[in-house]
């Protein structure tokens, strides 16, 4: 999707700005625009919690629990790392990301690919079996499966939970693949062709650049639903922790700020790469 | 790419395997672990024991209702907050239609987890909220929103409130403006124009947000253990409890086996009652 945001959907061929049924006279402009006061209200609601989080970041709490507000302070920036077990918590949840943003990324680019692009036996039958992927339960495909590493006797671990996340992000990155793909003029890989380029050189010189910007968009949005996993992943990964899974763990007896802080700092980085995603794809239309 | 025939399923072979391994073999696996006898210690012996399923739902029905109650009262308000926002991006959203879908999006960067985590903290009965508004007295100090029903589905209708905005967006963006114009050519006036024309045009969009609400919804166990207390345990929780701690897998299985039923014939008897064709062509 050219506008980097990703809708589960195929994307919509755009309206020109102005013309949808709301198109009003300019007289009525005036008016409190209700529709916008309510969209923004609904917008803080969502983001409330996140500014609790990254408030509490900052604060300097009395007791085990961080919930009311003491003072400012920037200690826990500068002790960010005081927790060992929550550190390996976060390196494994990053690097579960970035693999299953890899193998998602590559295996997805190529189902989308043939997907937007082919007729084959099975089409349906993968459309069928990519919806009930995504639309399964999570709690079902975290006991399915677990049941079926416990009858295999595969021990779980780091890289059951990346296979797991692999296959539950690789229907995502179809979609947003195979939507952009429904899009590009299929003159243009002849034109390759005509040209004398094999079909790794049209590939690799044609095909790719075009649908770079939906792989980016499916790859960024393996590696949020990866990092964000708590249901899924509290099945799969035996005794290996991922950042909600610790925080999950110390619930009970006081979260540190600490987490606080790492949860803002991801918060930012996906924050920027967000707006570099919309950035580079305004620029490159 | 060539055109050669076998260049399709070269592409997808792949994912096809990985999504065979690990999504359609491990449903199947449940499923006849769903129908096995004994415990961890002793294995489990493949009985066919449909007495699995008898337990199941004789034991947990309390659960098994309240989650879709639950779910179905947090689809409700999603449809009800999240329809209008989504109309107003749509027509109204203007050149910025493209950032406030990127702000809806912006809380996943905040885990799911974490996210549900701070409501706990913002509703304590200390907390941010409920402590300020008792230090000025405009409740009583003894008042609390945790630990309840309301305090589950409004944690439910908050974590998936963009997977029905998305979908409803989507189909109200590339609907034709001129099908409303004609309304009112034909002296339809908004609340008209609204009933007959954008909402039954926008119904495939409410199926597929009611799919990616519902389901989740019902099934979620973090919202009912961080905002429900011990009261408000849904079947999510009691999947989670069999098979994590208590490790009755055959049981848990079933159980599991029970509510995957319940969704299916659910999203059929709706999808029926809607007009399956029209509905899907939004997944096709």
């Amino acid at each position: 999707m050219s506008t980097g945001v990703h809708t589960p959907t195929e994307p919509a061929p755009r309206t020109p700005e102005g013309t949808g049924p709301g198109r009003r006279p300019a007289r009525a402009r005036r008016r409190t625009d209700w529709g916008r006061l309510y969209t923004i209200a609904v917008l803080a609601w969502l983001f409330l919690p996140i500014l609790f989080m990254v408030a509490f970041s900052f604060n300097d709490p009395a007791g085990r629990h961080n919930i009311t507000w003491q003072g400012f302070t920037l200690r826990w920036y500068q002790d960010a790392l005081a927790y060992p077990d929550l550190n390996q918590a976060m390196f494994n949840s990053v690097s579960i990301a970035l693999l299953t943003m890899v193998i998602s990324g590559v295996l997805g680019t190529l189902l989308g690919l043939a997907l937007g692009r082919f007729t084959f036996r099975g089409k349906q039958l993968t459309n069928l079996v990519m919806f009930s992927a995504i639309s399964a339960p999570e709690v079902v495909i975290g006991a399915a499966l677990l049941s079926t590493f416990l009858m295999m006797n595969v021990t779980t671990g780091y890289w059951t939970t990346v296979v797991s996340h692999v296959m539950f992000c690789v229907s995502f990155v179809a979609i947003t693949v195979r939507a952009r793909v429904i899009t590009l003029d299929p003159r243009l890989e002849e034109a390759a062709r005509d040209l004398g380029a094999g079909p790794f050189t049209t590939f690799r010189l044609v095909t790719l650049p075009m649908l770079f910007p939906a792989v980016m968009s499916g790859g960024l949005l393996a590696f949020a639903l990866s990092i964000d996993d708590y249901i899924i992943t509290s099945f799969v990964s035996g005794d290996v922790t991922t950042f909600p899974l610790w925080i999950w763990g110390t619930t009970r007896v006081g979260i540190p700020p600490q987490v606080n802080v790492m949860g803002t700092l991801l918060f930012l980085v996906g924050v920027i790469l967000a707006v570099a995603n919309v950035i580079s794809s305004r620029r490159r239309r | 790419m060539s055109n050669r025939k076998s260049t399709p399923y070269v592409l997808v072979l792949p994912a096809w395997v990985w999504l065979a391994m690990f999504f359609v073999v491990p449903i199947g696996g449940m499923l006849s672990l769903s129908l096995t006898t004994g415990n961890v210690v002793t294995g489990f012996q493949q009985t066919f024991e449909v007495g699995n399923y008898v337990e199941a739902v004789g034991t947990y029905w309390e659960q098994i209702v309240r989650s879709l109650f639950y779910g179905g009262c947090a689809t409700l308000l999603c449809i009800v907050i999240g329809y209008p926002m989504a109309y107003w991006i749509a027509f109204r959203g203007g050149a910025h239609k493209s950032t406030y879908l990127l702000l809806i999006l912006l809380p996943f960067f905040v885990s799911f987890v974490l996210r549900t985590i701070s409501w706990r903290f913002l509703l304590a009965d200390n907390g941010v909220v409920l402590g300020t508004l008792k230090s000025i007295g405009l409740i009583p100090s003894d008042a609390a929103v945790l630990n309840s029903s309301p305090a589950v589905i409004l944690g439910l209708a908050y974590n998936f409130l963009p997977f029905m905005v998305l979908p409803i967006y989507a189909v109200l963006e590339r609907m034709d403006p001129r099908l409303v114009e004609a309304a009112h050519d034909l002296y339809a006036g908004r609340v008209q124009a609204f009933l007959r024309v954008i909402l039954p045009v926008s119904l495939p969009g409410v199926f597929a947000g009611v799919l990616m609400t519902f389901i989740p919804t019902s099934s979620d166990y973090v919202n009912s253990s961080v905002l429900g207390g011990t009261h408000n345990t849904m079947i999510g929780n009691v999947i989670q409890t069999q098979y994590l701690v208590n490790n009755n897998y055959p049981i848990a299985s079933a159980i599991t086996f029970v509510l995957m039923g319940l969704l299916l014939a659910g999203i059929f008897s709706y999808a029926r009652a809607l007009g399956t064709e029209r509905v899907m062509e939004v997944h096709a």
